[in-house]
C-alpha cells in the first residue's frame, strides 16, 4: 500500500477513522499505559521496546501490524523484566483458544469454559 | 492475536499489576474523549490571544496544560509556528511517538514505514502525497519526535478568519494541520 492509498484510507486530509480496528488493540494500548502508570517500565524503555520491533524486516507497509507489535514489545519487556515467563503466556492462549472454541456464539467467552481446564 | 492479549491480561491482572476497570477507563477515555479537537482549541487560543501564543511559544508543555491538556507519559511538547516562509512538518523515524494529549491516536499513515522513512529525506514528496504543494520558497523544517518530546504544528491562521471568534476557529484547524500534512482550512463565506 502506497502513502497515498493509506492517506485515503484515514479519510484524507482532514478525516477520522476509528482508532482501534479490534476490541484487543483498545486492550493492549491501555494495558501498556496503565503498565507504565504503575512505574513497570519508564516511557523512554517502552519506546525503545516498541521501536525494535517496528524496525523488524518483516512490518507491514500499511502499518496493519501496529498494535500486533505493541503486543510483542509489551511481551518481551514483562519477560525481560520476570514479570512472567513466555511459556506462562503460550500456555494461557491456548487456554483461552479452546474456551472462545467451546462457548456458543453470542456469549460471553470465559476462561472458565476451557473444557482442559486443571 | 485477541487470545493473547486476554491471557496477558489475565496474568497481570492475577499478579495484582492491572486493574480491568482501570483498563476500559483508558480505553474509554481515548476513544471518546481525547482527540484533535483538544488540539485544535489550542491553536485557536494562540491565533486569538497573543499572550497565548507567547506562552506556547516560551513553554508549550504548559500552555496547553493551562488548558486541561496533559501527557500520561510525562513528555514535554514544543509548538512549532508556521510561518510565511517556513512550514513545520512532524514525524516520528524511531517508532511513532505523537503528541497524544492533545492530537489522540495517530492516524494509520503516521505510523506507517513509507511515511517515518520518507518525512525526513523527501519531505516535499511526502506533502504531494497529501495534495499540499507548497511555493518552492517556502522552507520546509521536519521535526523527529522522540518519547520525551513531541511537537504540535500551529499553522497559518487562514485568510478571511478575521472577525471569527475561538469557537468559530477551532473548526478551521484540521488534525492533518497540527502534523503539518495539511493546512488550516479557509472559512466558507455566507
Amino acid at each position: 500500500m502506497s502513502l497515498r492509498d493509506l492517506v485515503n484510507v484515514s479519510g484524507g486530509s482532514g478525516g477520522d477513522t476509528p482508532v482501534f480496528t479490534a476490541p484487543w488493540q483498545a486492550e493492549i494500548f491501555a494495558m501498556v499505559l496503565a503498565l507504565h502508570d504503575r512505574g513497570l517500565f519508564t516511557w523512554p524503555e517502552w519506546a525503545d521496546a516498541l521501536s525494535l520491533e517496528l524496525k523488524k524486516t518483516d512490518a507491514r507497509d500499511d502499518a496493519s501490524d501496529y498494535y500486533q507489535r505493541w503486543l510483542k514489545a509489551l511481551e518481551s519487556l514483562i519477560t525481560t523484566k520476570n514479570i512472567t515467563l513466555k511459556a506462562d503466556i503460550d500456555q494461557l492462549t491456548l487456554a483461552w483458544q479452546r474456551a472462545a472454541l467451546a462457548t456458543p456464539h453470542g456469549q460471553p467467552i470465559r476462561l472458565e469454559n476451557d473444557p482442559d481446564r486443571v | 492475536m485477541a487470545a493473547r492479549v486476554r491471557a496477558l491480561e489475565t496474568i497481570l491482572t492475577q499478579k495484582g499489576l492491572i486493574d480491568p476497570l482501570a483498563i476500559d477507563a483508558i480505553v474509554e477515555t481515548y476513544e471518546t474523549k481525547v482527540g484533535p479537537r483538544n488540539g485544535a482549541k489550542v491553536v485557536a487560543k494562540a491565533w486569538s490571544d497573543p499572550e497565548f501564543s507567547e506562552w506556547l511559544k516560551r513553554d508549550a508543555t504548559a500552555a496547553i496544560a493551562s488548558l486541561g491538556f496533559t501527557g500520561r507519559q510525562g513528555e514535554h511538547m514544543q509548538a512549532v509556528f508556521n510561518t510565511a516562509d517556513t512550514h513545520n512538518l512532524v514525524v516520528c523515524t524511531l517508532c511513532s511517538c505523537y503528541p497524544w494529549s492533545v492530537l489522540g491516536l495517530p492516524p494509520v499513515w503516521y505510523k506507517s514505514p513509507p511515511y517515518r522513512s520518507k518525512a525526513v529525506i523527501d519531505p516535499r514528496g511526502v506533502l504531494a502525497e497529501f495534495d499540499l504543494f507548497l511555493p518552492e520558497s517556502t522552507k520546509i523544517r521536519v521535526w523527529d519526535s522522540t518519547s520525551e518530546l513531541r511537537y504540535l504544528v500551529v499553522p497559518l491562521r487562514p485568510e478571511g478568519s478575521d472577525g471569527l471568534g475561538e469557537e468559530q476557529l477551532v473548526n478551521l484547524v484540521t488534525r492533518n494541520s497540527m502534523i503539518g500534512t495539511g493546512l488550516a482550512l479557509t472559512p466558507v463565506r455566507k
